[in-house]
């Protein structure tokens, strides 16, 4: 039975030759860029040494690891990834719901030239926003210092060195780039909701508010849930950019800035040992595998049409 | 009836103090996300000594073209990175939308029993990835791609996203015009370069569009693989600047200007070279948004 099944799929695979070519160069990328790297999975359990290449070095099993978690840096960088990223994801959410709903309440012809306006720093690359960012930072001539110093506060105080409100700091960089993005998702997903209930509610004399929570909220949820719950399953990895532009790279920073990706790119530059590099970035791939198979179950629970698989 | 009348009278109110409230609020934001661009506009146009005294000032204290007159005098790395970036920005996207659309196309063929497969080999790739680490060593060690353009193309040629993007639009092509192709005679490539491709430009231009931005934008593959300044990206070059002020006033600083280093206008320079990098792009993206938006709205559902 699979004999014939795998016979099938040859004399197919023959007859769709022009199609099978079609796909070649795009296939043979996936496997020179995405593939063959997998091959690499084996490079934390062993001590590399290029003269020998990646499959010939030693294996030393899981010393690498254990290095790995010996040092601090590791679990500070985890738990950072997880606390920032927790904090990204749902303050992203209340601020963008939030905006679309009153979008919602606009005029259309308004609505286009605010979300103009909303979409320009989702436009910028990081490094950019690492400049903006400095234009509010700057210790001396900072907009941010200027407001201090006119509040009557103390006006000096050196971002890039104190890393007591960086959390904050990062959490408004990012709802600055991406919630025009997020909006835009809501707001349209909102636009596809039938007027005919809005219509019938205010006809029963429900208020606006009335409105948005048992109407709005409740027919958005769906897409809400879905948006986060992918979100959740890539916790783990960490938009670079945000965490390595915006506070500059900063050492002084790392207690509360260092995510998993900046610490493995850091060491990937530095660090001699690449076997222990390789080591963190394998546990963060293991983790979210693991967590994008959870929530994928979750959400086939809850919807099986909107599961990734 | 008057009251009901009267009652009506007051809920129109409170809903035009509510709109007034909202309108409010987005306005605010909407300035939020738009005035930090004007700073940075602001600070390439001071004199440097009255940022000093004054700090960062919306309108400049004193007024001073000095900092673009730097770059003008010596636009050797801004032009070279341009042209790095409009050359990786060109090939990349031709490239990819072309393997792209293929590889989609292939994908979402109905009698292809092997689609199936391909489909979750592009999947497998978004949900299980191994890590800088071995694709740096990979893209270093074997294909020996640091320092040269290839290593700003090769490796965002094909990216999942867009192929499920694009596999999405052209799994709505009607299959019988491809049947009816194929019973004139033609062959699958021709039929999907001569028919499928022409009547699908808007999915095309969607696709594109993020496929341009994104090598437009990118910072990551120029960190990673480029060393020489000759083949340093805009972004990167951005990125160099910030970090290192040496590396702005050698690319600027080339003598026509005499000034002693300690005058040398980092701030307003550093700016001037911000605006100049990132300027363009944003004046040219309002014409293409309802692209963008339309892409995002199709592409989020199915992620």
């Amino acid at each position: 039975m699979k004999q014939r099944g795998k016979h099938e799929l040859w004399s197919n695979a023959i007859q769709y030759k022009g199609i099978l070519m079609l796909a070649l160069p795009g296939l043979l990328l996936l496997v020179a860029f995405s593939y063959l790297p997998m091959i690499g999975i084996v490079i934390p359990f062993k001590k590399i040494d290029y003269s020998k290449g990646i499959l010939g070095s030693a294996w030393v099993g899981l010393t690498n690891f254990k290095f790995l978690f010996a040092s601090g840096d590791v679990w500070r960088a985890t738990r950072n990834t997880l606390v920032q990223n927790a904090l990204l994801i749902s303050t992203t959410l209340v601020v963008s719901l939030s905006l679309a709903l009153v979008l919602y309440e606009l005029s259309a012809r308004r609505v286009k030239a605010y979300m103009t306006a909303l979409f320009v720093p989702y436009f910028l690359s990081w490094v950019v926003v690492g400049y903006v960012a400095y234009t509010f930072l700057n210790p001396s001539m900072g907009i941010i210092n200027q407001i201090l110093r006119m509040l009557g506060q103390n006006g000096r105080v050196n971002w890039y060195v104190e890393p007591k409100r960086w959390r904050a700091v990062l959490t408004i960089a990012y709802l600055w780039k991406n919630v025009g993005y997020f909006t835009i998702l809501y707001y349209a997903s909102l636009m596809g909701i039938d007027s005919g209930y809005f219509e019938a509610a205010s006809i029963d004399g429900a208020s606006k508010l009335q409105q948005i929570f048992r109407i709005s909220i409740p027919l958005l949820s769906p897409v809400v849930i879905m948006l986060t719950l992918l979100q959740i399953g890539k916790i783990f990895f960490s938009d670079f950019g945000l965490f390595y532009f915006v506070p500059k790279n900063s050492g002084a920073l790392y207690a509360v800035t260092d995510v998993i990706d900046t610490y493995v790119f850091r060491s990937l530059q530095t660090s001699p040992n690449l076997g222990m590099t390789a080591a963190a970035g394998l546990c963060q791939t293991a983790a979210g595998f693991i967590l994008v198979m959870a929530t994928n179950a979750i959400v086939r629970r809850l919807d099986a049409e909107r599961a990734l698989f | 009836m008057t009251i009901r009348a009267g009652a009506s009278s007051v809920t129109r109110k409170k809903r035009r103090v509510g709109l007034l409230i909202g309108n409010i609020v987005i306005a605010l934001v909407a300035v939020c996300c738009v005035v930090p661009l004007l700073y940075i506009i602001a600070i390439s146009f001071s004199d440097e000594l009255a940022l000093v005294i004054h700090g960062y000032r919306l309108i400049p204290a004193t007024f001073s073209t000095l900092a673009y007159e730097f770059v003008a005098s010596s636009p050797m790395q801004l032009v070279n990175s341009y042209v790095v970036t409009i050359t990786v920005t060109t090939l990349g996207t031709a490239g990819s939308l072309t393997v792209t659309a293929m590889l989609a196309y292939a994908m979402s063929r109905k009698g292809f029993l092997l689609g199936r497969k391909i489909n979750f080999a592009v999947f497998f790739t978004m949900i299980f990835n191994v890590g800088l680490v071995p694709w740096y060593i990979l893209n270093v060690r074997y294909y020996h791609l640091n320092n040269t353009l290839f290593a700003l193309i090769l490796p965002y040629l094909i990216v999942p996203w867009n192929v499920f993007l694009l596999k999405g639009f052209l799994a709505e092509f009607p299959d019988a015009l491809i049947e009816a192709a194929r019973i004139d005679g033609s062959g699958e490539a021709a039929t999907f370069f001569r028919i499928v491709l022409p009547n699908c430009k808007p999915a095309l231009a969607t696709v594109g569009l993020f496929i341009a931005f994104m090598y437009w934008n990118d910072w990551w593959l120029g960190m990673l693989y480029i060393e020489k300044n000759a083949l340093v990206p805009l972004q990167l070059m951005l990125y160099r600047i910030m970090n290192n002020i040496e590396f702005l006033s050698t690319s600027l600083n080339t003598g026509y200007i005499p000034v002693t280093t300690t005058m040398f206008p980092n701030e307003s320079a550093r700016m001037a070279m911000c605006v100049l990098a990132t300027g363009p792009m944003l004046v040219v993206f309002p014409f293409f948004q309802k692209y963008f938006v339309k892409g995002l709205t199709v592409g989020a559902v199915k992620g």
